[in-house]
């Protein structure tokens, strides 16, 4: 087995649905040892977000859980209980990094912010990730994904060059807000860890999804902040903004330079209407678009996405097909650098799972395991680690503290 | 002091997603050397096409400027042999090399990993591009909306009856987000165990994982996911309503009975609790039309402030879909100290947004400007490499320091 990137590092984990357990997912997909704690009985929230394995609910079947939580070890416990809260606290002790995502208020009133942990682990570094942050008015304000994306800023742009101005703001699809905050939050673990690998010492850090949302429209921000540009979603005529229709699907192209518009009017048969000196200049071509696009549109229409594709970029025109979840399980490319791997879990059993965006020559991101049962690992870490009988167990067990 | 303290990288990123990833490492404190030349100046620093504005010379965009913070930069022509031997020496006492040239390209100019590795085996590279730098598809280009497409997410993102939708500029800070997230592990391990490595990195493959619940829907299903606006595949109400004022929207999103009857308290409707059209959850969502025409209904008669004060005091998750106009008056916003001033020797004070994270004890933060073109020439080339005045003379002449 080849040594792992993180495999030093252990984590704590007390957090639910997506921004959290992504943020510690990545951790754990390059080896650092995550201890995922969930309430007893009812576990994680996404395990009943679906998708499920053929449309069955079950919380062990659950394909965003499954993915959210591969590599770690998964243990329950209520610690809103006094004996909770010890386990809690012995497990903190054991940990150099602990990720929570609970409101501000719950972990003062539990007696569980920095301050109280630090005095049971002095060089515990602890992660708070919560939807507005640790200050300010809005801190004990609620949110879901949808919110926090509209919060950031980007949803309001978006969808980009609509058409109908009388529509809603819309948000990224898929995870892309909650996996964002996530994201960067990891790298802000991992900052912390690297600072505590030097001196020894731990830290507190604070993130709130609205500021990582808004750090992701911040070239927007710029724009309205200097140059007095506010930025909405509203049409405008610009070069080829959008995917263009071929005969079985859409294609993204963008000719931004001169030499890509040139290459692309070559493509097209050098055309008579592309002959306009206000293409030959980049500023007065990128606002050309309703007098290009149609154009463009029109020859585009006569292919095939996949065969035109490939045409384009061997003209060195930068295209992309608009792709589907079964587009990319068929991609050769992603095929080709093992974007995907089969991972075997004990209910779900043998699932394909998208792996992540880098390669590591050295330590590979690797499946050790499948997400976590919930509290599969109570015996492992309860007693093994900290001594509890499997009579303790038991009972607490029946008191439902795990 | 600074979470990266003493960690150098030289920096061969350009364009957004190339630049914000070695941003985010110069918040975090690492000293981040950009190379560049006016035979190769980064084109953000030229142009913005996403406004279509053209800036004077290559000190004066404040886009550039805002993506560029913190760091220092250099002129060095990659075109001359003698050029590249001037980065080696850099590269010799950096930490890391960052890049986001074409897979091959700086190989081509000999600076491939195996050139760097013997040079300073513990070095830490990163390589992004499009797809990646191995696989059929490796020498195929992008920009940030064919990102977008290939990975999935704008099949994601729009209306259900619209075409599908590219995002915005985040896509390229998301794939960023990400190199500097590989970077950060691998700087971790090195800490731990010496060693440097090489990391692949796909923008591609980088924004597909973000469309993870799709993917595990269709490998669980065979089920093909579409956008679908603000909707949520169980969650209802879960979608921005228009407010009174002009474009002015909040997001709402319910998960429970409890949420929504708080929601119908809230409104002043507690006749809605009884309308068998919303009992339930699954009836909210299989209703979710009449559902929003009826809260639509109410959220008009209020700004997007009230309807979200109003909610959220009643624990019902809602926010407004800021626009980055008003963002810069929420006094939320404000209390965070997202944004902070910079002064720009060339273009003035700027307002640009600082990191998303609080860190207790190494604070991450905007200590400077983006860098002039060439601005630390001599802090480098004199004070890191030791080089002699007549040397750099020399060298600026033959426009090797160009």
């Amino acid at each position: 087995m080849s040594e792992r990137c993180l495999g030093h590092l252990k984590v704590l984990e007390l957090c639910n649905l997506v921004a959290g357990p992504y943020s510690t997912k990545l951790l754990a997909d390059l080896g650092a040892e995550v201890i995922k704690i969930e309430r007893p009985a009812v576990g994680d929230d996404a395990r009943r977000r679906g998708p499920f394995l053929n449309d069955i609910p079950d919380q062990e079947q659950c394909g965003l859980f499954l993915y959210l939580n591969t590599n770690k070890l998964g243990v329950t416990l209520d610690i809103t209980t006094e004996t909770g809260k010890d386990i809690l606290l012995e497990l903190i002790k054991q940990t150099d990094i602990f990720v929570e995502d609970n409101p501000p208020a719950l972990m003062e009133e539990l007696g569980l912010t920095y301050k109280d942990l630090r005095a049971v682990n002095p060089n515990l570094i602890m992660t708070s990730l919560t939807p507005f942050g640790q200050s300010g008015p809005y801190r004990d304000y609620r949110a879901y994904q949808l919110n926090t994306y509209h919060a950031g800023g980007e949803g309001y742009l978006m969808p980009i060059m609509s058409p109908d101005d009388s529509r809603e703001p819309v948000r990224g699809g898929g995870l892309a807000g909650d996996c964002t905050c996530g994201l960067s939050t990891a790298i802000v673990i991992l900052a912390a860890a690297y600072r505590k690998g030097e001196t020894g010492v731990g830290q507190y850090v604070d993130v709130s999804r609205q500021d990582v949302q808004r750090t992701m429209v911040l070239l927007d921000v710029a724009m309205y902040a200097n140059l007095g540009v506010i930025r909405n979603r509203f049409r405008r005529p610009l070069l080829m903004p959008l995917p263009m229709e071929c005969r079985d699907g859409y294609l993204m192209m963008s000719a931004l330079t001169d030499r890509e518009w040139g290459s692309l009017v070559e493509f097209m048969g050098n055309p008579a209407w592309a002959d306009d000196e206000r293409f030959n200049q980049w500023l007065s071509r990128h606002m050309s678009g309703d007098d290009i696009n149609p154009h463009v549109q029109e020859f585009v229409g006569q292919y095939n996405k996949e065969e035109l594709f490939h045409r384009l970029q061997d003209s060195a025109i930068a295209a992309a097909p608009v792709n589907t979840a079964e587009d990319l399980l068929k991609s050769s490319q992603m095929e080709y650098r093992g974007f995907f791997t089969e991972i075997e879990h004990s209910k779900a059993g043998r699932l394909k799972y998208p792996t992540a965006g880098y390669k590591f020559s050295k330590t590979p991101w690797t499946a050790e395991r499948a997400a976590p049962l919930l509290g599969q690992h109570n015996e492992d870490i309860y007693c093994e680690r900290l001594g509890y009988s499997k009579e303790d167990l038991v009972s607490m067990r029946e008191a439902g503290v795990i | 002091m600074t979470a990266l303290e003493g960690v150098r990288i030289a920096d061969f990123c350009w364009l957004w997603a190339g630049a914000y990833a070695t941003d985010l490492l110069a918040f975090l404190g690492a000293e981040v050397i950009k190379i560049e030349s006016m035979a190769r100046p980064d084109p953000s620093r030229n142009m913005t096409l996403t406004i279509g504005q053209a800036f004077e010379g290559v000190d004066h965009s404040p886009i550039f400027n805002a993506i560029n913070l913190n760091k220092l930069s250099v002129r060095i022509n990659l075109k001359q042999p003698q050029g590249v031997e001037l980065a080696k020496r850099i590269i010799g006492i950096s930490d890391v090399v960052s890049q986001n040239m074409r897979p091959g390209a700086m190989d081509n100019i000999g600076l491939g990993y195996d050139v760097l590795k013997e040079l300073k085996p513990d070095i830490i590279m990163l390589s992004s591009s499009a797809f990646g730098s191995e696989g059929p598809l490796r020498r195929y280009g992008g920009y940030a909306p064919s990102f977008a497409c290939y990975s999935g997410l704008a099949h994601l993102t729009g209306y259900s009856d619209g075409l599908p939708n590219p995002l915005t500029g985040s896509i390229d800070l998301m794939s960023a987000t990400t190199s500097a997230f590989a970077i950060i592990a691998a700087l971790n391990h090195r800490q731990h165990t010496g060693q440097g490595q090489y990391i692949d990195l796909s923008s591609v493959e980088s924004l597909a994982i973000f469309a993870g619940d799709a993917l595990m829907e269709y490998i669980m299903n065979g089920r093909v996911q579409s956008r679908n606006g603000n909707h949520d595949r169980i969650m209802a109400p879960h979608n921005c309503y228009r407010c009174k004022g002009e474009d002015k929207w909040v997001s709402i999103a319910v998960a429970t009975d409890e949420e929504w009857r708080a929601l119908c308290g809230a409104a002043g409707h507690p006749e809605w609790v009884n309308d068998e059209r919303f009992a339930d959850a699954y009836s909210r969502w299989e209703n979710e039309k009449e559902l929003d025409e009826t809260i639509s209904g109410w959220t008009i008669n209020y700004t997007h402030y009230e309807v979200t004060e109003m909610l959220q005091n009643a624990g019902v998750a809602a926010m407004p879909s800021f626009s980055n106009e008003e963002i810069f008056s929420d006094p939320h916003f404000k209390e965070r100290g997202l944004a902070v001033d910079v002064e720009h020797p060339a273009i003035g004070k700027q307002t640009v947004l600082g990191p998303p994270w609080r860190l207790s004890e190494t604070p991450a933060r905007v200590t400077k400007s983006a860098p002039l073109i060439g601005e630390h020439n001599d802090y480098v080339f004199k004070e890191l490499l030791g080089m002699s005045g007549e040397e750099i003379e020399r060298l600026t002449a033959e426009e090797i320091i160009y």
